[in-house]
């Protein structure tokens, strides 16, 4: 039960005002999840430079300094970014490589994120106050998604905060209510899956994952995901070459979707998309029911 | 020896037969009728030494309860915390709305519309009028919204959480049908979510619409159907409810399927302490009231229910048996009908012989709304007496300031859901000792 | 937060004319209040609101007749149970738009979210743009003219009124219909439980005319086809169980 926002960027001119305009768009789905909230950013120098690997991490009472100590002596070359209630890391090695470092390394942290491209950020608090802790406004990038969170049946806390980002380089995000994530998350646990958290969109996010390893496209994830999920969601889902959304058949929890030819933007009402560049220009709609649509980069 | 099965009954066999018989589930009025905890299985601990007892008819209880104050300019002030519960003209008859109201008017509380409307009669009759907000909307207007003393958004009901309003086609006479829209006669099913918002995130929304429509003036209540009653009363907090209306699962309707009405939601007993946990947990319980509603039926059921943290209790089913429904006297009509004084239940029927859950003009012509009212206030005032004769004996001025700690239980489903300790330990299960 | 903490920066350009409340100064509590003062109508019948950027509740409950331009989107609920008023949004309109209207005019000049004209009891809805799902949904009497497309589930448990669309419908059109007239220009995806085609008599093609007329859409009537209730579910019956 939250607001969404999301913002693909097609034309390179506007990659140095990707936080800029991210952040306008979060803060206008502020009242429908003042909870917490979180952001993916995909392609910012800061959290994932070119040639790095990044992981973000949720580091409760470890401090930026520890972690770092932590991790140099695996990782050379390592950098830690301090963004506030989560931190950033980065390497000059492979992802795998570095996600397992920080796992052996810190096994207490949670691991949030991963990728070439991505850097999670999560937090418990008002949105825009988290923007600011996240110092959202200076992030650049090509693709970035935003989460505002009103929790329904599961915790308050960073870790319950979408997106959730279970594979390298993806992202999803969710509006509504799943009917039947406790029999999924079994089906996915049994597979191996380990969960992170008790939100029913954490379940979303690990069947999608589970299906892109298993070789299907996003576009043919997703579909997979109608068929298998019962309930309401309105999904924005990332990755580093793609930018997906669906909905139930239903469809009963909003979406807007704003495309032109220099950007591709979805959030949960209109207003987060009226500051956008070019939106009056904009082909605008409200997606189909069970109907995927996606942008590839 | 005939031996009956445990399993399959006779009312298990004649279910079946029906059903083969007709190919449609059985509707019905009225609440679960199945036993199940409820506050029955609760005592109270009277004073005597370790606490002090207070005089009856010399030293104060008071009773009065204020609800919706914590956005609402106004709010409403009741002078007893037994409120009526919503019930529609349609289900009910014109005149039983407004004995509902001139009864509720004389002991100083509120009385509720239903999936139909506000009529004269009800707002001419009722000194507080709650009005319901409902999935159908069906006579929803902008201006009996504004001649409302609080507004009731209605999510769900204890006879049938997750399910929409339903009347038969007897009851659709001329009158209901003008008041919903609908044609006369057809067998109208409600929708159960509303049309234009779902979830908590949205009705946040909505409330905010309701308040700007109605200048902020009002109270704004969201009622829920008891089941996920920790999440949904944490949401209907949060999307910024003043008040919340918990419907157990023993509460009534007009017509909905048996099966529906049998095995969907949570007894009322059950429901209590986890909306009292989640408001405090949120740190609102008494800053955003709470009322009882679901099998609410004595002043024991109500010092009970605020002990367990009420701020208040609606009745529906009692208030009908109130005005005459089910009266022994009616017993030869109710027989003709297959049914008996004390068993009948075909609410949607429309055939009531005590005149409440009809639309029959010579029906309803029955029941004298002055004498219908009269014997409600009476019987809400004796509720609201019995309630003071518990609490004096507990040593409480004021009906608020029972406690789950003046509790027992009888039996450990009791103690479990109601956490309380099991009478003569100090063991509540679930809860470390 | 109920009390009006500071008069409203109204700015009169032309005070004989029009009203000025930005949105970005004042606040939607403090335009609806002033909106619904008693004697509004008399002294200033028009009204322009700029800045809306979305917000919720705009021009909510108005009970009078004045007029309120809107420059720019609106978010869920705007001129939400409206009467007498005629309410124009220059740009695309949230959720619930005139949701409840009982009388007067609510003109969309952009597109509209799901749920326009949701139980709407009366007057007139224009969307310019397109229409999202569940438009008309469970309408009570409003008759609502759509410039473009409608989504899914348009006019489901239409009860009365009339819902015209220029453009194409989308799937369960008219679904658990009762009363309601639905009027389609383009193609309909699929049609709901209970709702049929029906014949286009010269009383449709004369209220289609009118409606069209009134809301200023130039289409011709003769292209559109008509549908309605089959009225086989009204009562409940063995042989419709599996459409309940």
């Amino acid at each position: 039960m939250c607001g969404i926002v999301g913002l693909h960027l097609r034309e390179p001119s506007l990659y140095p005002r990707l936080g800029e305009l991210l952040t306008g768009m979060l803060c206008q789905v502020t009242e429908r999840g003042p909870d917490s909230a979180g952001v993916a950013v995909y392609g910012d120098p800061r959290w994932s430079p070119p040639g790095h690997a990044s992981v973000s991490l949720l580091p409760g009472t470890t401090t930026p300094d520890e972690v770092a100590t932590a991790l140099r002596a695996a990782v050379p070359g390592v950098a830690v970014v301090d963004a506030g209630q989560t931190l950033v890391v980065h390497a000059p090695v492979d992802v795998d490589t570095l996600v397992a470092a920080v796992r052996t390394a810190l096994p207490d942290l949670l691991v949030i994120g991963s990728g070439e491209e991505v850097a999670v950020l999560k937090g418990v608090g008002h949105p825009q106050l988290l923007a600011a802790e996240f110092d959202l406004a200076q992030a650049q990038g090509w693709q970035g998604v935003a989460h505002t969170r009103m929790a329904t049946e599961s915790a308050v806390t960073p870790a319950h905060c979408h997106p959730f980002s279970v594979g390298t380089d993806q992202c999803l995000v969710h509006n509504g209510s799943f009917a039947n994530h406790a029999t999924i998350r079994r089906e996915l646990v049994a597979g191996g899956a380990v969960f992170d958290s008790d939100n029913d969109s954490e379940v979303g996010a690990r069947f999608v994952a589970a299906q892109l390893a298993a070789g299907y496209d996003l576009e043919k994830s997703l579909k997979l995901l109608c068929e298998r999920f019962d309930g309401f969601y309105t999904l924005l889902v990332s990755t580093k070459d793609s930018f997906a959304i669906v909905r139930d058949a239903i469809a009963c929890k909003p979406a807007v979707v704003a495309e032109t030819p220099e950007w591709v933007a979805m959030a949960s009402e209109y207003r987060a998309l009226a500051g956008l560049p070019g939106v009056e220009h904009a082909r605008i709609f409200e997606p189909e029911p069970e109907e995927v649509y996606a942008w590839q980069r | 020896m005939l031996r009956e099965s445990a399993t399959f009954d006779r009312a298990t066999i004649a279910d079946i037969q029906r059903a083969a018989e007709t190919g449609i589930y059985d509707i019905r009025g009225g609440g679960a009728k199945r036993r199940v905890p409820h506050f029955d299985d609760l005592l109270f601990l009277g004073a005597s030494m370790s606490r002090y007892p207070l005089e009856g008819y010399r030293e104060r209880c008071d009773t009065d309860v204020v609800l919706g104050d914590r956005n609402a300019s106004y709010p409403l002030h009741l002078s007893t915390p037994v409120t009526i519960a919503g019930m529609s003209f349609g289900a009910l008859s014109g005149r039983a709305k407004e004995a509902l109201g001139r009864g509720a008017s004389e002991v100083g509380t509120s009385t509720t519309t239903g999936d139909g409307g506000m009529t004269p009669e009800e707002r001419g009759q009722s000194k507080h009028l709650v009005y319901q907000y409902l999935p159908s909307r069906y006579g929803m207007n902008p201006d009996h919204l504004r001649m409302a003393d609080a507004i009731e958004i209605v999510l769900g009901q204890g006879a049938k959480p997750g399910g929409g309003g339903m009347l038969l086609g007897q009851k659709i006479t001329e009158r209901v049908a003008g008041m919903r829209t609908l044609p006369m006669g057809v067998d109208q099913r409600s929708a159960c979510r509303h049309p234009d918002w779902t979830g908590p995130d949205d009705l946040e929304i909505k409330i905010r619409e309701l308040r700007e429509i109605t200048d902020w003036e009002k109270p704004v209540y969201v009622k829920i159907g008891a089941s996920r009653t920790y999440y949904d009363v944490k949401l209907a907090a949060k999307a910024g409810a003043d008040v919340i209306v918990l419907d157990g699962m023993q509460g009534g309707t007009a017509a909905t399927q048996d099966v529906f009405i049998e095995h969907v939601g949570i007894p009322t007993l059950a429901a209590l302490p986890q909306a009292v946990q989640a408001l405090q947990e949120e740190g609102l319980h008494r800053h955003v009231q709470l009322v009882v509603s679901g099998g609410i039926r004595n002043g024991a059921d109500l010092a009970k229910c605020m002990a367990l943290g009420a701020d208040a209790v609606a009745i529906g089913t009692a208030a009908l048996i109130a005005l005459g429904d089910n009266a022994p006297h009616l017993d030869e009509e109710y027989r003709k009908l297959g049914s008996a004084a004390g068993f009948y239940d075909d609410w949607q029927a429309g055939r009531d012989p005590a005149g409440i859950t009809t639309q029959d003009p010579e029906l309803a012509d029955r029941l004298d709304p002055v004498v219908g009212g009269r014997r409600l206030a009476n019987f809400i005032r004796v509720m609201t007496m019995e309630a003071q004769v518990i609490a004096r004996a507990c040593g409480k001025a004021h009906l608020h300031s029972l406690e789950p700690e003046d509790l027992v239980a009888l039996s450990i489903e009791a103690a479990a859901m109601a956490r309380v300790p099991l009478a003569g330990t100090s063991w509540i299960p679930g809860q470390p000792l | 937060m109920a009390a009006l903490s500071t008069p409203l920066d109204v700015h009169e350009p032309n005070s004989t004319t029009e009203a000025v409340v930005d949105l970005s100064v004042s606040d939607v509590r403090q335009l609806n209040a002033a909106l619904h003062a008693p004697d509004v109508a008399e002294k200033v019948p028009s009204w322009r609101v700029t800045h809306p950027d979305g917000r919720h509740s705009i021009a909510v409950g108005l009970d009078a007749e004045v007029s309120v331009e809107i420059d720019g989107h609106v978010g869920y609920y705007c001129a939400g149970m409206n009467k007498s008023a005629t309410v124009t949004v220059h740009g695309n309109a949230g959720v619930g738009v005139a949701e409840n209207m009982m009388s007067g005019t609510v003109r969309v000049r952009g597109n509209a979210s799901q749920s326009a004209g949701a139980t709407a009891h009366g007057g007139l809805l224009v969307v310019e743009g397109s229409a999202a799902a569940r438009c008309g949904i469970s309408m009570k009497g409003v008759d609502i003219v759509v410039g473009g497309d409608v989504g899914h589930m348009s006019a489901f448990m239409g009860q009365a009124g009339r819902l015209v669309v220029c453009g194409d419908a989308g799937d369960a059109l008219g679904d658990s219909l009762y009363e309601a007239r639905i009027y389609v220009q383009g193609s309909v995806k699929s049609l709901g439980a209970d709702c049929i085609e029906k014949e286009m008599r010269a009383e449709h093609l004369a209220e289609l005319a009118e409606l069209l007329a009134a809301a200023g859409m130039s289409a011709d009537p003769a292209g559109f086809r008509r549908y309605g209730s089959a009225r086989q579910l009204y009562n409940f019956h063995v042989d419709n169980a599996s459409a309940y």
